[in-house]
This record gives C-alpha cells, sequence and structure tokens, in this order.
C-alpha cells in the first residue's frame, strides 16, 4: 500500500491534468460550477439521491461524479446519507406508484430552502414507461421541479452541466 | 430430465430448446425433481392462463414445461422448492394466476399502490420472537446512491437473526409494456431492464428474437457483441471491486478502481458511441459498426489495464485490516446456491461452476478460450477474488476477439414471422433468461426477461445470519444484486 500511496503522491492527480488535456469544456464548467456554488450555496451544497424505479443506469453515471475524474466535491457538492441533510434531491426513474410515497416522505424530510433536480428520460414524463399501470410517470407530477437534466443516462458531464445551470437560474 | 418428461410432443416452433405442454401431474413431478436437486430451475413465469418454467439438467439440456391453468389455479412448485416462492408471488401479482399448496401467499411486486388493481396493501413481516429481539427497518430509501429496496433486520444486539427483504419498489410494469410492442420498442425496454447489464440484456433479448425467427446475425455481429459483453463484465467488476472494498471503509481501492471503470467506460464511448453502450445490439446483429478506431483504443485500454491492476490485487491481497472484514464474512454455502441455481460470482464463488458462455455456448465463445474460476469458500472474500479472477479472464477475451474478429457485415434484417425462442445469456451478474413468443406480424405477443438477480436476492438473507448488522452493506455489495432487473 505504501508504494501505491508513495505513486499517487509523485504522479499528476488525474483530476487536474486530464479534463485539461482533452476538454476544455469541463474546465470551463468547472470554473462556473465552483464560482456558482461559492456565491449561492456559501461554498457548499449537499445533495440527497433518489431512485424513484430507475433502471439503475442513472445511478451509476451519478456514481461516477465521485471518481478521481469528475471529484464532484472539490465543487463543494456532497452527497449525503439523510434527506434531513440535503439541500437538493436528485431524482432518476419514472416514479413508480411502488415509490411514489417514499419520494414524496423524502422530500417533506428535507428542510428548506430547498431544489430538486429530476435526472435522465424516465424522470421527465415517465419516458419509456409513460402510460404503465405501475408509473406515475415523472417527476414533476409528484414534486415541484426546478431543473431537469436530459439523457439516458446523463454523462457525468451532462450532470455537472445541469448543476451549473442550476447555479445560473437559482 | 425426466423420461417421461422429455417423450412429450415439443411445440413445433419453439428454439432452440423444446417446450412441451404438460399436466398437472407431471408439472408437480418435475417440481419433486427440482427438490431433488436432479434439475436446476433456470425460470419460472406466467402469462394470462400459463405457467412456464425453464430447466436446466445435469447434461445442461434446457427445456421448457408449459401448464395451461384450468381455472387460474396451478400446482405450487414452491412448496416442493423454495428458490420457486417468489416467482410464484410475482405470477399471482402480474397474471392472477393462484398456485396451490404455495407456502407464501404474501404479494410480492404489488404493494397495493397501482391504481388499476387496487389490493388491500398490508403487508406482514415474518415474525421473530425472542428476548431482547428488536426490528431495525431500512429502505426503500437508502443512505447511498443505490436502488430502492426494503431490508427489515431483526437483530438481537448487533448480530442478526433475521433479515427478510422486501422489494418491488423499482416495478415499472416492463411484461404489460413489452407485450404487443415492435421489436425496436420491446428493444429499448430489454436495454433498460437492469441498466449495469444493459448489453447482456440486449443481447438475451436480441438472441431470443433471432431464435423465434430462426436466424442468426452475420459472424461480425456475433463478435462486437461478445467484445461489447465483456467491456461491460470489466467496467462493472471494477466498479465493484472498489464498492466492496469502500464498503469496509477502504476508500484507496475504491477510487483507484472507479479510474480503471471510467478509462473502460470512456473506451466504450468512443468505439460504440455510448459509455454503457445502450441500445447497440439489437436483433439481427448491431445498430452500427464498430468505430475505425476501436480495435487501437481497446488494444491501448487493456494495456492500461494490464498494468494498473495487479498493484490493486495486490493492495487487496496485503492489506490485513481489509481481508478482516471480507475474510469469513456472509458465507454463502454451496448447497444453497446448487439448490438456487445461482449464477455469476456469487454461484461461482460457492462452488457452482457454471457459465452460459460455456456451458450453453453461444457465438463466438464456443470459440474463445477462457477459463471459469470456481471457488469454494462462499464468503465475501471469494466474491472480490472471482472477480478479479474474470477481470483477467475479460482481458484475455478482448485480446483474442480482437485478434480473431472477422470483417464483413454486422447486421441482417430479420425475417418477418412469429415463433417463441429461448436465450441465455451471461452478464456480468450471472445468467439471464429471456423467452419470446413473437405474433405472426412479428410484434412482441409475450416477453419473459429473468434476471440473475431473482435467484441470488434471496440467498443474502441466508448468508447474513450470525453476521453483524454493519456488515450487511459489505455483504449487499459482494453480491451486488439488480433492483430494477428483479423487479421487473
Amino acid at each position: 500500500m505504501r508504494k501505491i500511496l508513495l505513486q499517487t503522491l509523485l504522479k499528476d492527480p488525474l483530476t487536474e491534468a486530464r479534463p485539461a488535456d482533452d476538454d476544455p469544456e469541463f474546465v470551463e464548467l468547472s470554473r462556473k460550477l465552483k464560482q456558482g456554488v461559492d456565491r449561492r450555496f456559501g461554498r457548499s451544497l449537499a445533495i440527497r439521491q433518489v431512485d424513484a424505479g430507475s433502471c439503475n443506469g442513472c445511478e451509476l453515471e451519478i456514481h461516477a461524479l465521485n471518481n478521481p475524474f469528475y471529484d464532484l466535491e472539490r465543487f463543494g457538492f456532497k452527497f449525503v446519507a439523510s434527506p434531513r441533510h440535503a439541500d437538493l434531491l436528485l431524482v432518476t426513474g419514472p416514479v413508480t406508484f411502488n415509490m411514489r410515497e417514499a419520494l414524496q416522505r423524502t422530500y417533506d424530510a428535507t428542510p428548506g430552502p430547498k431544489w430538486v433536480v429530476s435526472v435522465g428520460a424516465c424522470a421527465l414524463d415517465g419516458g419509456l414507461y409513460a402510460g404503465s399501470y405501475a408509473c406515475a410517470g415523472g417527476v414533476s407530477g409528484v414534486l415541484p421541479v426546478d431543473l431537469h437534466i436530459p439523457g439516458c443516462p446523463p454523462a457525468p458531464i451532462s450532470l455537472i452541466k445541469g448543476m451549473v445551470a442550476l447555479i445560473e437560474k437559482s | 430430465m425426466n423420461e417421461v418428461f422429455a417423450a412429450l410432443a415439443a411445440q413445433p416452433d419453439h428454439r432452440p430448446w423444446p417446450r412441451r405442454e404438460v399436466d398437472e401431474a407431471m408439472w408437480d413431478a418435475l417440481a419433486q425433481q427440482l427438490a431433488a436437486g436432479e434439475i436446476t430451475l433456470l425460470g419460472l413465469w406466467g402469462e394470462p392462463g400459463m405457467v412456464h418454467m425453464a430447466l436446466l439438467d445435469a447434461e445442461n439440456a434446457v427445456a421448457v414445461a408449459s401448464l395451461a391453468c384450468v381455472g387460474g389455479r396451478f400446482p405450487s412448485v414452491a412448496r416442493h422448492h423454495p428458490p420457486a416462492i417468489r416467482l410464484e408471488r410475482t405470477i399471482h401479482d402480474l397474471y392472477g394466476l393462484e398456485a396451490i399448496g404455495a407456502p407464501d401467499p404474501r404479494p410480492w411486486l404489488d404493494h397495493g399502490r397501482w391504481p388499476s388493481r387496487k389490493t388491500s396493501g398490508g403487508y406482514a413481516f415474518l415474525p421473530s420472537l425472542g428476548q431482547g429481539l428488536h426490528q431495525i427497518p431500512v429502505g426503500p430509501v437508502h443512505a447511498g446512491i443505490i436502488e430502492p429496496g426494503h431490508f427489515r433486520f431483526t437483530a438481537c444486539g448487533e448480530a442478526v437473526v433475521r433479515l427478510e427483504e422486501r422489494l418491488g419498489y423499482a416495478h415499472k410494469g416492463v411484461e404489460s409494456l413489452m407485450a404487443g410492442a415492435a421489436l425496436d420498442r420491446a428493444g429499448f425496454f430489454a436495454a433498460r431492464l437492469s441498466g449495469d447489464s444493459t448489453v447482456a440484456c440486449s443481447l438475451s433479448f436480441s438472441r431470443a428474437v433471432e431464435a423465434a425467427l430462426h436466424f442468426e446475425p452475420p459472424p461480425r455481429g456475433n463478435w462486437v457483441r461478445a467484445l461489447m459483453a465483456e467491456l461491460e463484465r470489466l467496467a462493472n467488476h471494477f466498479g465493484d471491486i472498489g464498492g466492496v472494498c469502500n464498503d469496509a471503509a477502504f476508500a484507496l481501492m475504491l477510487a483507484h478502481c472507479s479510474v480503471l471503470r471510467e478509462r473502460v467506460l470512456r473506451a466504450c464511448d468512443v468505439c460504440f458511441g455510448h459509455r454503457m453502450m445502450m441500445d447497440v445490439i439489437i436483433p439481427g446483429g448491431l445498430k452500427a459498426d464498430l468505430n475505425p478506431e476501436a480495435p487501437a483504443v481497446l488494444r491501448d485500454l487493456v494495456a492500461t489495464l494490464r498494468a494498473a491492476f495487479p498493484p490493486l490485487i495486490e493492495l487487496y491481497e496485503n492489506t490485513a485490516s481489509l481481508q478482516d472484514r471480507t475474510a469469513g464474512a456472509g458465507v454463502l454455502s454451496p448447497a444453497l446456491a446448487r439448490q438456487f441455481g445461482c449464477g455469476g460470482f456469487v454461484g461461482r464463488a460457492s462452488g457452482r461452476a457454471f457459465d452460459a458462455r460455456r456451458d450453453l455456448a453461444y457465438p463466438p465463445y464456443d470459440r474463445l478460450k477462457f477459463d471459469v474460476p470456481t471457488l469454494a469458500e462462499g464468503d465475501v472474500n471469494a466474491r472480490v477474488w472471482l472477480r478479479i479472477r474474470e477481470v483477467e479472464q475479460s482481458l484475455g477475451l478482448i485480446d483474442q476477439i480482437l485478434a480473431a474478429m472477422p470483417p464483413g457485415r454486422f447486421f441482417t434484417e430479420p425475417p418477418s414471422g412469429g415463433g417463441e425462442g429461448l436465450a441465455l445469456v451471461e452478464g456480468f451478474r450471472g445468467d439471464i433468461l429471456a423467452w419470446v413468443r413473437l405474433a405472426p406480424d412479428g410484434k412482441i405477443d409475450r416477453c419473459h426477461m429473468r434476471d440473475p438477480s431473482w435467484f441470488q436476492w434471496p440467498l443474502i438473507e441466508a448468508a447474513i445470519e450470525g453476521n453483524i448488522v454493519a456488515d450487511f452493506p459489505l455483504l449487499n455489495k459482494s453480491f451486488n444484486c439488480s433492483y430494477s432487473g428483479h423487479d421487473l
């Protein structure tokens, strides 16, 4: 382990080098995001993710935001374990009827001021699953949604773009 | 397989394995054979007025038994063979067919919240009685970024006395949405049965359709599909190895493994135009051919992974505090893995050496060399090692595929017509079963997809017994069952 830690110290961090090399868009977004979070949210925004029946594709890409390439936490975003600690709910899935009450209760447990961001094609209007006997169809039918991030699933870079849009809007 | 069953006439248009209609006595005899361990249950599903079960015998022969349900009833398989319990509860929820003699009559996917068919909604968890026992309800909204499900722990101090799962929160009504859909639309549902296995699910669905229509995609289509399946396996195994270690509070491993996972996804994005390769595999082959740069990109990727992974294996092996958590935790006995026909790394870490790529070989795996690693310990540690070994196998497979991938067409237009097809495909999590019946106009009449999680979820309840509550996330991640794939 010492060898790996030592190598990690000696190498450039992936987070800085990689996007600067091959993705100028990411660098620009990163800068905006950081400024926005600093200005609007006292430099820290707590996110609670709620899966309201997704296929788990969106979850995988939301997970990727925490990897060293995207490292969302450096902007002050933090995924928290309880809605009571959250400023923002990140909701995926077509809102199955079996999850609707849990989603509503999660929202109710989140202290204001709070934001809701729906993520992925299903969360917009039910997507493919619109009209199913088992789906309420879209987060906005259940909660007031501040922003929607499209994609199936949205790539991490799209998720970051969405966060920037939210900060510029609010 | 049962000789009398094998002698029955097979339905003429079901491929590649036979489907035979049986009477109640034969249905029950097969259930007893399942209970005796002579055959393995691959799937049990319903449709209006009929139930089907897919069976695997010791020689890896597959067959489907179908029973017309007179008066909406059929003899319970679960009363002999517990792995069928949740499947029968699901058949009742979705199709109203009643399993006579079923040991657990409670609903499963139906939580009493579907407006179109309001049931009572009451649900009684199994009781646990004893001094000093307390219950811990967890979910459906969890602490991490994961799917919804409810876990009801009964604990005595820190030790888990009973865990009862309640699933179905992600039920989207996939089977009903697929019925009547055109092939392309049905394919979208198949690709989203469980997003992490989108390639394997699409492959299973496509192979079932191709079997039903009695045609094969062009060779290049098959080879590129296998390439995608191995890339998906790599990405998920890296994610899981890091995730298990992270749940033992060893975040360093997650950071390094998530870099490897991200590299795979970025390479997939370049080669296939989508990080998770969604909707690329369709009946007849592929929606688009590989990016011409793909072989070079993937060779680079394999070289990077080969260099980066061994030090991480060493890190896993030589970190005593991590081994202390994973070794001996959450043991799944080989007997249970065998009884449940548990596939994937969960089954193989508990001695069940089944891999659809080898045992029900489909092209191009019949022409590739690979091992099916198997361990007997059945603990969290064994499930991590299984994934490590499978990463090595997948890297070797990608080498072979890149070297031997034939040029030519990547898609053949499916012929028109109807028929029935069954397919089993090895996803990263285990064997995914797809069964389709196509109407004469080529639309889906019925489609059932059985995620490997159906035969893994129940075993977590067994493997957690006697472990402490705090080890549950570790154990759960080492199984990494799909909620969406299970909930349909």
